[in-house]
């Protein structure tokens, strides 16, 4: 069934089961080699920029290969994608650095807690399959601002669209192109700055040329690098710890004994009692923040305009349908794998450095201690003297490694896990190329989705609607180069709160477009003008709670009503009252916006909500907005109920013809 | 009045979407939130909390989604609007 790929086309994408069967079997083969490699004493570094070298180039081949001139495959492939292709692809563009990286990194700190990254980044694709995407398909949109203005009569709702879309887009690319920047850096020991612009080069080689159709084909390719990537050193641990190499079964052992581990620190005084134990609930998050956070997450996932323009590619309303199955089974595979690959290096670092003497520490605690991953007794751990002097500072201690001393950044979970767990370098190397394959797949998505927003929805639809179709691809090609551009160079100032921003782009997509898009379809009463009311009101109020919680928390006590945070665990404050006092009254903090390290930054709210998950906020406020607004406007023409109908039915036709000339 | 094919189709379709959201509501949620007596109950070494939260209600996402495709499929034959193959 996988191998039968159905769609015409003549040339690349017939006997796509073939050419992708030969492109796996070809990485494989590539890893083994350089398996072979490494025995024979070849080092590291060539190694890694053989693995680089290698993915990028082939990407960079498929860029070339399928580029197009035609307007119908830059935007939409020409609808040609099968079903289960799509399914790759689209598992490609939505697992970011974030998930390929991170994702491990903060089930290893979080426990439970951070299972919520995990529920609500699949859960939500129920709702794109149920809601949103079949109906966008058959509609026939070139981009998600196309079917708000087509349906909500009028540019002013496609405006807002294109708002919305920049806002959550640009951020989320800068922090893929950071992603690779970290990867070249740690990996090829590059400078950072030039390892962003030598990661912008890769993706606009496969974005540039053929639009929608080449990055389709890249992606699927680069789905089948990160999942190998991610795969195989978890089924090798799970195979020398336990036996047998399925990971997803064995880790059940592996939490087993890591709660049998958490019970020894405490007895023995290695663990305060109130450690975070691995397995239980609402330790880092209160109840309600947890499944708020789940909710925006999901209801976000439905809202992502580069999401949901995978689902234009397919040939038929009924193909989106099975194609959003297949997507969530793609990215199932790896979040399902996920919380083992935590448990497996939490394992590890429990039994082999928690209890055991400051000098004994193995060698990779002091690599990843010297870039400030990893952190002993509250400071960088850079060398034994380090380590030991720091240690020395605190009153009492013992000079055994204690589990509150012990800090480990979650980027390096993912990463270093080969090499605490003793796998041959190959096994980091191919690491590396899956972080890599992650991160340049999402951003191609990303960046034709604000490039097309911009040439088609604003250039064309707005400024020049008689433009050719080959002018509106040079214009499409040059914003597409813009705009990496400047992602590459903002990613290259390094913006500290990167990580927290993409979390945001969740909320606001959520509450900007989910009411909007839903109603839309679902309820014929929807107005334009309801429309443009509720997509303000939700964007606005979601970026308030965002900008004020993490920018300017003084003036949201104080004129806002906002108070601190609670603990999840104890239930107290996170400032106190007395810090709150001092805080406020603190010249630096009061004057402008906070740096994170504040001690109010992101640390008050309203009823104790973390701004990651404000949508809470704003997406409620967009639905009644809009509901409110549009029962004050005249209901739609018949036109337009007779549009929604059409939408609601497969058969017939797109309704959006474009011009192709 | 008799009704029309489409508004069959489209309530059929609307109670096809809510039983979908019906059974989100309740594995994306709900479930979740008895983990604390669910962790009581520990199978292979997985407390059964943790384990609907990490792999439980995947997998039931993945097997509905298939399901409604088929679902969503037969109703839209069954009212002559699904598209030629």
């Amino acid at each position: 069934m996988a191998t039968e790929a159905k769609a015409g086309g003549g040339d690349f994408t017939s006997g796509l089961g073939r050419i992708y069967a030969i492109y796996t079997g070809g990485f494989l083969a590539f890893i083994i080699l350089v398996a072979i490699l490494e025995r024979a004493g070849v080092p590291n570094k060539i190694l890694g920029y053989m693995f680089m070298g290698f993915t990028i180039l082939v990407y960079a081949f498929i860029g070339v290969v399928t580029r197009t001139a035609e307007v119908g495959e830059y935007y939409v492939a020409g609808r040609k994608v099968p079903a289960f292709y799509n399914g790759m692809a689209t598992g490609a563009d939505w697992m970011s650095a974030a998930s390929f990286i991170g994702m491990a990194g903060s089930l290893f700190l979080l426990g439970y807690d951070g299972l919520a990254f995990v529920l609500g980044w699949t859960g939500g694709y129920v709702l794109v399959a149920v809601l949103i995407a079949p109906f966008l398909r058959k509609f026939g949109a070139y981009t998600v601002p196309d079917f708000l203005s087509a349906r909500y009569g009028g540019n002013t709702a496609r405006l807002c669209g294109v708002m919305v879309l920049m806002a959550c887009s640009f951020t989320y690319v800068v922090a893929q192109i950071f992603g690779t920047g970290l990867i070249a850096q740690r990996f090829l020991d590059m400078n950072f700055e030039l390892a962003c612009f030598v990661g912008l080069a890769g993706i606009l080689v496969c974005s540039m040329l053929g639009g929608m159709k080449a990055v389709t084909w890249t992606q699927v390719a680069q789905y089948i690098v990160l999942i190998v990537a991610y795969l195989i050193p978890v089924v090798w641990m799970s195979a020398i710890k336990f036996g047998i190499p399925i990971p997803q079964l064995t880790y059940g052992q592996a939490l087993q004994q890591i709660s049998d581990l958490e019970q020894s620190f405490i007895k023995n005084g290695l663990a305060p009692a109130t450690m975070k134990i691995h397995t239980e609930p609402f330790t880092s998050y209160s109840p309600a923040n947890y499944f708020w956070l789940i909710f925006c997450l999901m209801v976000g996932t439905a809202s992502l305009p580069h999401v949901l323009m995978r689902y234009f590619t397919t040939p038929s309303v009924r193909e989106a349908r099975i194609s959003v199955a297949w997507s969530l089974l793609f990215i199932f595979i790896l979040y399902f794998t996920a919380p083992a690959y935590a448990a497996f290096s939490k394992l590890e670092v429990y039994s082999t450095l928690i209890g055991k003497p400051l000098a004994d520490m193995p060698m990779w605690v002091y690599n990843w201690g010297k870039l400030g991953l990893v952190t002993i007794c509250g400071k960088n751990a850079a060398s034994i003297a380090d380590v030991a002097a720091s240690c020395k500072a605190i009153a009492g201690h013992a000079g055994i490694l204690r589990w509150q001393d012990l800090g480990i950044n979650t980027d390096v979970v993912v990463i270093s896990t080969p090499e605490i767990a003793g796998l041959p370098y190959v096994i980091t190397g191919l690491v590396a190329a899956g972080g890599l394959a992650a991160a340049l797949s999402t951003a191609d998505g990303l960046l034709l989705a604000i490039a097309n927003a911009l040439s088609h929805d604003v250039y064309y639809k707005m400024i020049n609607p008689n433009a050719p179709a080959k002018q509106r691809m040079v214009v499409s090609r040059v914003l597409l180069v813009i705009v990496a551009i400047a992602a590459a160079y903002v990613a290259s100032t390094r913006p500290t709160d990167i990580v927290a921003m993409v979390a945001w782009a969740f909320s606001l997509a959520a509450a900007g477009l989910f009411p909007a898009l839903v109603l839309g379809i679902w309820w014929k009463r929807a107005t334009g003008t309801g429309a443009v009311a509720g997509i303000l009101a939700g964007f606005f109020v979601t970026l308030f709670y965002l900008v004020i919680t993490r920018y300017w928390p003084h003036v949201g006590v104080n004129y806002f009503g906002m108070t601190s945070l609670l603990n999840p665990i104890t239930g107290a404050p996170l400032v106190s009252a007395d810090a709150m006092k001092a805080a406020l009254s603190n010249p630096a903090i009061a004057d402008g916006p906070v740096l994170a390290s504040s001690p109010l930054a992101s640390r008050v709210g309203w009823f104790n909500l973390n701004n990651i998950s404000s949508a809470a906020f704003g997406l409620p406020i967009g639905f009644l907005v809009m509901y409110v607004v549009s029962m004050m406007t005249p209901a739609p023409s018949k036109e337009m109920q007779d549009f929604v109908d059409a939408c609601r039915r497969p058969r017939g036709k797109t309704l959006m013809e474009e011009s192709t000339a | 009045m008799a009704e029309t094919t489409a508004e069959v189709h489209w309530k059929k379709t609307s109670s096809l979407m809510i039983l979908m959201m019906a059974l989100w509501l309740f594995f994306g949620f709900i479930v979740h939130m008895f983990v604390v007596p669910l962790n009581g109950i520990r199978i292979f070494g997985f407390p059964l909390g943790f384990y609907m939260a990490a792999q439980g209600s995947l997998v039931v996402f993945v097997g509905m989604l298939f399901w409604f495709a088929k679902a969503q499929d037969k109703i839209d034959r069954d009212s002559g609007f699904a598209e030629d193959e």
